[in-house]
């Protein structure tokens, strides 16, 4: 799950926000959009998955400058 | 005084790219994303706009990881000249050789029309013919123009006079207006306008010429 970092604002979550007030949906303080990725992995051991597709969002699945990301092993 | 430029799939800008180039006096020659090197010679490396890898993930994210980007980053460590125009930009951020990231447009609508610029530094092999505080015209097409960066990181930029172009009208929520900032040694440029499409008055403007005027100015002299 990748999600942007508290404090960056987040223009398309502000967009939804105004949307589901408009829709009549009260009480909506904030909305911040994220990506879920969801991979398939060969690796049979959980930690060496876990820390594999830590090394992925590092260098890839997330741009760490503004975003952050958690890691579920399912 | 040779240009290479870059092209990812989902490029749209390169040959507007590589014509103005060619049109300052450049000896132009095209590099693919697969290329591991960069051809012989090369002086600047331009990364054009357009829409590499379809926008996947997030602009620019994938074609910085792409095998040419290696050969630019070893290029910018070498003292080599970059530019970056738009997805060029935003994949000079992804790839690490400039801070900062570009979010999506802060009126979440692409703005695609001549904007009001003022060049905010003379100082650098791209902005040489200009004066700091010169006010040009260049046209803007994006959807992902909207820099930011943490407060320490703008605070850099600009003590560092690191800061090339500022909207006059800011466009898209840049943080401090920015339009295009420099490397610390003010040799990779990454910038959302497009100079490449305002070279001849037939495009409706002429003032992206002195960008390849100055560039081409730097190599002559050196």
């Amino acid at each position: 799950m990748v999600t942007l970092k508290p404090g960056v604002l987040d223009p398309q979550g502000e967009a939804v926000r105004h949307a589901l007030g408009a829709l009549g949906f009260t009480g909506v303080d904030g909305v911040r959009q994220g990506k879920l990725i969801e991979l398939d992995l060969a690796h049979a051991d959980r930690a060496a998955a876990e820390a594999a597709v830590r090394a992925m969002c590092e260098k890839l699945l997330a741009n760490t400058v503004i975003e952050t990301y958690t890691v579920e092993i399912g | 005084m040779r240009a290479a430029v870059l092209t990812f799939p989902g490029s749209n800008c390169d040959r507007d790219l590589a014509v103005a180039f060619a049109a300052h006096g450049f000896a132009v020659s095209r590099a693919w994303h697969k290329d591991t090197a960069l051809p012989e010679g090369v002086d600047v490396v331009g990364i054009p706009g357009g829409y590499s890898f379809g926008d996947y993930l997030r602009c620019g994210a994938i074609a910085a990881r792409a095998p040419v980007m290696a050969a630019v980053a070893a290029h910018a460590a070498r003292g080599g000249h970059v530019i970056g125009i738009c997805n060029g930009f935003q994949v000079l951020t992804e790839a690490g050789l400039l801070p900062g990231v570009l979010m999506r447009n802060a009126g979440l609508r692409f703005v695609c029309r001549r904007v009001a610029l003022e060049v905010a530094t003379a100082g650098s092999p791209f902005t040489a013919l200009w004066q700091a505080g010169d006010a040009i015209v260049l046209p803007v097409a994006h959807h992902d123009g909207n820099y930011a960066a943490d407060a320490a990181t703008l605070e850099r930029l600009e003590g560092e006079d690191r800061i090339a172009f500022r909207y006059r009208d800011n466009p898209n929520g840049a943080a401090r207006d920015i339009a295009g900032i420099l490397s610390a040694n003010r040799r990779v440029l990454g910038m959302m306008p497009h100079p490449e499409r305002a070279i001849e008055a037939a495009q409706g403007g002429t003032d992206g010429s002195a960008l390849f005027r100055a560039l081409a100015g730097a190599f002559a002299v050196a």
